[in-house]
């Protein structure tokens, strides 16, 4: 097997086509190449999108009030409604499988007017009313001071938790943010804290961009009575949210004379149900590389299998003195097959590096360009496992040996009397 | 060391089939040094490779060195050929893509000799043949005469019982069949079994016996002392 005669018999036998060699072991090559780009890809997309939902809590529904589209108990169609407080300890009330439930208002951000003001600096950013608990949702990184707490709601206090490009465009960059005030919207707030978002999932505005208040503080200040714009809920362990999401919708709705059957009035998101497809989409891509991978590489394998058909013809005479002077068929068949399987993992071994080289590449551009705080690329850490790398080996190695059968088999059928016979 | 009777070979092809041999008996000792002569196409070449188990034969039986030849799969002919049998051929059949040394040291490979040994091995015989400074050309840097005793030496390096030539001078001018024939002699004087296929008379000439076929049988089998009258007759035909 090692014996270097061996080898050199192979290198011989491959070098005396180089042409054709080189291209059946491009089309090999090329197989292997496409196959863990693609799931390379594949998996650098998926990191991309999970980690930036991640640590968005998987189990959650979010619930908006939009216009009826049913007439019901004497309204008309296409009347405005809105959600408020009371519903907030009503939902707790009587539907136990909630865990976490907030509310989350918005002021409007009007174009490009400013509504954020620092002495001489300013800018135009989303404002939210916020609870405490909604960071248990929707996770956020503090990099200085504090969440909004319950004191806060409380006491309706003017403080303010910002963003990082609020901070960035309102402050120095050395400065620290903590107990300076910000005008919003004509009222002044302190800040008490600069938090940075850990997920993609952005509401009703980026967070870096958005300035936080307490959301009882926000009601009160911009007369918003006790309406709720939107809704968070997350579902207790083990409990699936859509359980929770249809409960809410039915609860509301006759809470808010809407008819049961309107579709449209309360919109809702439901984070679990998204995940799944997007899980689902991941899986379609994976099973079309490997599809589309196989082919390639399947294709390259028959041409290894050709290309060792013709070799074998044009090697008769050699093979057929071979055996005259005592080759066995087993060491006719095993030079033959370890000829087809050098060629097809070595091309496949090239085409695996490159590959993975390739991948590599792309992963370091993606990490050493500059990205703005906060923001992740969709597209992370292409990468290929282990596993996947050592089965698509193995399977070269296999295919190798089946593209060397049938003319391994071709050359021991012709007979050593008909392969020395001069013509 | 070899022993033939009533042996019968048909060539089929298609509908036709060809009787080429038709019913042979033959017995060569060991240590003999024959010739088997014959005109084109009278089945000297096909006895040849049935002696070296190149082919299989349709009746009869076919001894060597004791042992029946016959039905023997792929593996176990190899491996008989390997051991008992060196071949020459007239177009030499040297590999091309290896030197002279690696052709000459091929039928230790098949019996698993190590590289080293049988590089080694393989140098002694060229050097006996006169062929160490060619050792490491490839045969396309050899004439013709050279490579002929680069297969000759391939063929002796198993040590074999039998060395079986089909027209191994056919394509050397004359000077240069004398030489290898001169070889061959001596190969024979060490005490093995030299069988040539020529339609050469001066080349059958210098071996010790002559089988003459015809028609699928021998004609004639001229022994050593009648060599001298063979050479005469020769002459005046
Ligand atoms: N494989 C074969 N198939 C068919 N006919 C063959 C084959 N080999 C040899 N022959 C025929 O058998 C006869 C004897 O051939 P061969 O033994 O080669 O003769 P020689 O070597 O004496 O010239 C010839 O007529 C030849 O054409
Ligand atoms: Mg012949």
């Amino acid at each position: 097997m090692f014996d270097i005669d061996r080898w050199n018999e192979i290198w011989n036998a491959l070098a005396k086509n180089k042409v054709r060699s080189l291209l059946t072991a491009f089309g090999v090559f090329w197989g292997i190449f496409m196959l863990i780009v693609m799931a390379g890809s594949g998996k650098g997309l998926q990191n991309g999108v999970s980690e930036g939902i991640a640590k968005f809590a998987a189990n959650s529904a979010f619930f908006w009030a939009e216009q009826t589209s049913e007439p019901f108990k004497g309204f008309k169609r296409g009347r405005y409604w809105h959600m408020d407080s009371e519903d907030l300890q009503f939902l707790k009330d009587k539907v136990p499988e909630i865990e976490y439930i907030t509310p989350k208002n918005f002021t409007g951000r009007f174009g490009n007017s400013s509504n954020v003001i620092r002495g001489k600096k300013n800018g135009s950013f989303n404002v939210k009313g916020d609870y405490p608990d909604y960071i248990k949702i929707d996770p956020v990184t503090i990099l200085k001071g504090r969440w909004i707490n319950d004191l806060d709601i409380r006491d309706k206090r003017k403080v303010c938790v910002i963003g990082e490009k609020v901070f960035e465009s309102l402050f120095d960059p050395k400065e620290n943010p903590l107990g300076q005030y910000l005008k919003i919207s004509g009222v002044y707030y302190q800040v008490v804290g600069l938090i940075r978002a850990e997920t993609q999932i952005n509401i009703n505005g980026r967070t870096e961009e958005s300035v936080s208040l307490p959301f009882t503080t926000m009601l009160q200040t911009y007369n918003m009575g006790n309406q709720v714009h939107f809704l968070a809920i997350t579902a207790k362990q083990g409990i699936p949210v859509s359980v929770v999401e249809d409960k809410v919708k039915e609860l509301i709705k006759k809470k808010h004379s809407i008819a049961p059957t309107d579709v449209q009035a309360l919109n809702s998101v439901n984070i679990e149900k998204e995940f799944k497809q997007m899980s689902g989409l991941f899986l379609g891509i994976q099973i079309l590389t490997w599809i589309v991978g196989i082919g390639t590489l399947m294709a390259g394998v028959i041409g290894v299998s050709n290309i060792m058909l013709v070799i074998i013809k044009e090697r008769t005479k050699e093979i057929g003195v071979q055996r005259a002077i005592g080759a066995t068929p087993r060491v006719i068949i095993g030079q033959i097959m370890l000829e087809s399987v050098v060629l097809t993992t070595v091309a496949g071994y090239i085409g695996l590096s490159l590959g993975v080289g390739l991948l590599e590449l792309v992963n370091r551009i993606i990490e050493s360009s500059p990205q703005p705080p906060g923001e992740r690329a969709f597209f992370t850490h292409p990468e290929i496992s282990l596993t996947v790398a050592l089965s698509a080996l193995a399977v070269l190695i296999v295919a190798g040996l089946f593209a060397g059968m049938i003319p391994a088999s071709r050359a021991i059928q012709i007979k050593p009397i008909d392969a020395l016979r001069e013509e | 060391m070899i022993q033939i009777s009533n042996l019968h070979k048909s060539y089929v092809m298609g509908n036709n089939s060809l009787h080429v041999l038709k019913g042979m008996d033959l017995q060569i000792e060991e240590g003999e040094f024959v010739s088997i002569m014959g005109s084109s196409g009278s089945g000297k070449s096909t006895l040849l490779n049935i002696l070296g188990i190149l082919d299989d034969y349709d009746q009869g039986t076919y001894y060597l060195g004791g042992k029946l030849i016959q039905g023997l799969n792929e593996t176990r002919a190899a491996m008989t050929r390997n051991e008992m049998i060196g071949f020459i051929f007239q177009s030499f059949n040297l590999i091309s893509f290896k030197n002279a040394a690696e052709n000459v040291a091929l039928p230790l490979y098949y019996q698993k000799v190590s590289r080293k040994k049988r590089n080694l091995i393989a140098l002694e015989y060229l050097d006996r043949l006169g062929l160490k400074e060619w050792a490491h050309h490839l045969p396309s840097e050899l004439s013709g005469g050279q490579k002929q005793r680069v297969a000759i030496a391939r063929a002796l390096i198993s040590q074999p019982k039998i060395i079986l030539a089909d027209e191994p001078t056919g394509a050397l001018d004359s000077t240069t069949s004398f030489e290898v024939m001169d070889i061959l002699k001596e190969i024979n004087d060490q005490g093995k079994t030299v069988i040539i296929v020529t339609h050469e008379h001066d080349i059958a000439a210098m071996t010790k016996k002559i089988i003459r076929l015809k028609d699928g049988v021998i004609e004639e089998v001229i022994k050593n002392g009648e060599l001298q009258l063979f050479k005469d007759r020769v002459r005046t035909e």
